[in-house]
């Protein structure tokens, strides 16, 4: 495994960094560097959230008060519940942490001068822009795709769903399938094979490990999802009935089919993150990771048992005791290799000398909301209280925590972290504070109200409620738009650093930031390494 | 290596020990205390309606379950406030050490970062920590689902069907009874109705007595949802799946739709409406006559009960 591809001669004697200087077309368009296709992938996420930030904008504003008038057909509700759904997932959240900051920083990380496969890689960027236009499609033709982002047949049949939206939908989410599944082997064959010597498995950067790990995760949970999507397709436009009951189908089976993509999905979007923790409190604590072999076989265990564990999405539907028993055990046991991270960011932090910057800001952010998002996840992982809270607010609390404060949270920490890695210029730290601590407040005004709408009973999905919910959902709708400010300050940021004149040192973080990608220039060349680096 | 390097780690651990041996005793009595509290200030004050039945909905600014009304919503709250306050705990011990982390080992407090890297004894306690901690969830969690699937010896079935966007409900064992119900228009409310809860015609059934639901499903996936009483089962087309529940006294109970099934999913509310056995009796003989005509049960509930004849 330590054996490495590279030859011991300087691979790039033949170009000097910083005189490459392709067209934009071919440098953009036809891009195989990684990190141009990085940047790009970056760049579509921050589209992407835009979008998906403006719909969750919409419904909170409809559901600031009962009674209200903003969308008043419920199809078009479910349209924007299922495209917030599906671009925040597929299109910002996989393609920030994966496409972007596994791109950028993969390759570097391990030494490599790029990654296994540059034309794959493009490949990929390309399928999943494809997939963004598709998803919109299901959004606006016709009469949108109402069906949420599980896609539960019978009502994404063609009886339910006439016209064509859902089936945009549902090859939106077969190109981004595939654009992930590409990168998954790209990853794979980088991280396994092009390492720099010295670098062995047990020397990788978390970060690396982390992306390792969930391109595994990708690789075997994509494929269930493409069968069961095609299943669907087929249920819908060859007259087939895989999931409809009066032709002998199940709808169940299709619960199956997805949640076994679908937990292992939340992992996906949660262990990069967990990677990206790692470093930024490394570095501003000015001190090795604590228990490093921990943290890597914490993240193979999540990895592992995140695949058996995906009917507690379905103790409310079809399913056994016995299976709601295995279920719940198996969820719980979760815990703890999450436990065991945790616990070691903080004994990283322990005994350090903690300078208290923008990235270290999101991330100690990070690890406490995705500590209070865990623990209602723990309360979820128990079949008899899911009675009680299926489809609850509570749950739709219970994931923002740990994905619009958990994963973004990291997005946001790796950006600021990077940013001048990428780009060459540094950020506005009082700025990147404001933007902080305006969203830090934000989310959680958002989001901390709807457990208690949820522990009172109200459903999700609902353009409408009783009365009685109106209270903390004005409380919540009050603190989205205060995120959604927020958002707009990190916009001014980008504007800032976009126009700053400032140069960065190689290494701008000091002491604490040791791996490879902070021994090239700022911004990183072209061409990465001039030599290939040697690990001790 | 010096003998300070040496000694850091090892003090280290033991002030850490130190340290989660003070928490988890903080834990225990945030639990005790904790739910103790909440029980207390929890004593069920519910509205009346103008038939003096209790009205089991949402409450304005409600934060916690819906009081519960059901042997299984009994254990359900039970259950929801030991787990809540145990991870209470655990996130007020994060949150506490993340506060003094940060305060002790800022860098102007500490300018000279340690090098430790690891500590087994710590790295097993903080494993093998959450792991008792769940032993000590799942233990009264399976009880509570094996309480929820006892469906042995109901008093009476009643088929529960899912439509868009009403509810059907048969009673099986007493022929013919079988009948919609929709959501009351917002134009439509006479006073003590509830937007998006009360329906025109709402399942009757006897209090004290243990009843199971056969839910499923006509066309899509709906799930039939009353907080107060811990029911909740996806109604799904070509199967038929169970939920048993024994409502402690007559009242009203308001439930919802809880999953996706199209345009109006907001607007297929579940009215439960809890009957002393007497009065259950005399409302199920006249919505029988109804039936034989061909008709929904025409005589409301609320009628029944106020009917001194009945009592």
């Amino acid at each position: 495994m330590s054996s490495s591809v590279l030859p011991g001669h300087d691979v790039h004697s033949a170009h000097d960094h910083g005189a490459h200087k392709p067209s934009f077309v071919r440098r953009w368009l036809m891009s195989t560097n990684h990190k141009d296709i990085g940047t790009l992938y970056i760049t579509w996420s921050i589209i992407a959230a835009l979008e998906g930030g403006v719909l969750s904008m919409i419904m909170r504003a409809q559901l600031m008060h009962p009674n209200n008038t903003i969308i008043t057909n419920g199809q078009t509700w479910n349209a924007i519940v299922t495209a917030h759904g599906l671009l925040m997932i597929f299109f910002f959240v996989m393609p920030a942490l994966i496409g972007g900051f596994g791109n950028w920083f993969v390759p570097m990380m391990i030494g490599a001068p790029d990654m296994a496969f540059p034309r794959l890689n493009n490949m990929s960027f390309w399928f999943l822009f494809m997939g963004f236009i598709f998803v919109n499609l299901g959004l606006l033709v016709g009469h949108g795709s109402g069906v949420g982002w599980t896609l539960y047949p019978p009502l994404t049949d063609s009886t339910y769903q006439p016209g064509p939206a859902v089936d945009f939908t549902l090859f939106s989410l077969h190109l981004a399938g595939i654009s992930s599944l590409l990168g998954a082997i790209n990853f794979i064959a980088t991280i396994l094979n092009m390492r720099a010597p010295g670098m062995t498995m047990h020397k990788m950067p978390l970060f690396v490990w982390s992306i390792l790990v969930t391109a595994f995760l990708l690789l075997l949970a994509i494929p269930v999802l493409a069968g069961a999507i095609t299943m669907l397709i087929m249920d819908r436009n060859f007259g087939t009935s895989f999931f409809e009951p009066g032709g002998g189908g199940d709808p169940v089976l299709f619960q199956h089919l997805f949640w076994f993509f679908g937990h292992p999905e939340v992992y996906i979007m949660i262990l990069p993150a967990f990677g990206i923790i790692s470093h930024v409190v490394s570095t501003f604590s000015k001190k090795p990771i604590f228990g490093y072999l921990g943290m890597v076989y914490a993240m193979v265990a999540i990895g592992f048992v995140g695949f058996v564990v995906w009917a507690h999405h379905m103790f409310v539907s079809g399913i056994s005791v016995d299976s709601k028993v295995y279920f719940e055990a198996a969820t719980l046991v979760i815990a703890v290799p999450t436990g065991v991270k945790v616990f070691s960011w903080l004994a990283t932090m322990w005994g350090g000398s903690i300078e208290l910057k923008t990235p270290m800001l999101w991330a100690i952010g990070f690890i406490f909301m995705f500590v209070v998002g865990g623990a209602t996840g723990v309360v979820l992982a128990n079949a008899g209280l899911d009675t009680e809270l299926h489809n609850s607010y509570f749950i739709i609390a219970h994931f923002h925590y740990v994905l619009s404060m958990g994963s973004v949270f990291a997005i946001f920490a790796g950006f600021y972290y990077w940013i001048g890695k990428m780009y060459g210029r540094p950020y506005p730290e009082f700025w990147a504070k404001v933007h902080f601590w305006s969203f830090f407040i934000g989310v959680n005004l958002t989001f901390f109200p709807q457990h208690f709408l949820g522990l009172a009973g109200m459903p999700r999905r609902y353009p409408d409620y009783p009365t009685a919910f109106a209270g903390w959902n004005y409380v919540s709708s009050v603190g989205a738009m205060i995120s959604g400010a927020s958002s707009v300050v990190f916009l001014y940021i980008l504007f800032r650093i976009f126009t700053s004149k400032e140069v960065l040192a190689d290494n701008y973080w000091g002491q604490g930031a040791t791996t490879l990608e902070w021994t090239v220039p700022s911004p990183a060349p072209h061409h990465t390494f001039e030599d290939v680096p040697v690990i001790r | 290596m010096s003998r300070q390097m040496k000694m850091r780690p090892a003090k280290l651990a033991s002030m850490m020990t130190r340290m989660a041996w003070v928490a988890l005793a903080g834990l225990a009595l945030a639990c005790i205390s904790g739910a103790a509290l909440v029980h207390t200030a929890h004593a069920a004050s519910l509205p009346t309606n103008s038939a003096g039945l209790p009205v089991h909905a949402p409450q304005p600014w409600e934060w916690w379950l819906q009081p519960s009304a059901s042997p299984v919503e009994k254990s359900i709250d039970w259950m929801m406030q030991y787990v809540l306050w145990m991870m209470f705990g655990v996130v007020a011990l994060v949150g506490l050490l993340i506060a003094f982390i940060v305060f002790r080992f800022n860098a102007k407090r500490n300018p000279v970062a340690s090098t430790t890297t690891h500590n087994t004894l710590i790295e097993v306690i903080w494993t093998l920590a959450p792991a008792i901690l769940l032993v000590a969830v799942v233990v009264p969690s399976l009880n509570l689902i094996y309480q929820q699937s006892d469906y042995k010896h109901p008093y009476m079935t009643v088929r529960v069907t899912g439509h868009q966007w009403y509810w059907e409900y048969s009673y099986n064992g007493v022929k013919g009874v079988d009948f919609t119900s929709y959501a009351i228009p917002p134009d439509k409310l006479k006073p003590g109705q509830i937007r998006q809860l009360s329906v025109d015609h709402p399942l009757v059934v006897p209090a004290g007595k243990k009843i199971v639901f056969q839910i499923t499903s006509g066309d899509v996936l709906h799930s039939f949802f009353i907080p107060s009483l811990g029911v909740q089962r996806y109604a799904i087309p070509g199967q038929i799946w169970r939920q048993w529940t024994k409502i402690d006294a007559p009242g009203v109970y308001y439930g919802e739709c809880n999953q996706i099934c199209g345009m109006n999913h907001d607007n297929m509310p579940i009215e439960i409406v809890a009957l002393p056995m007497k009065q259950f009796q005399a409302w199920l003989v006249k919505a029988k006559a109804d039936a034989a005509q061909g008709d929904v049960p025409k005589v409301h509930p609320y009628e029944v009960l106020a009917d001194n004849a009945v009592k």
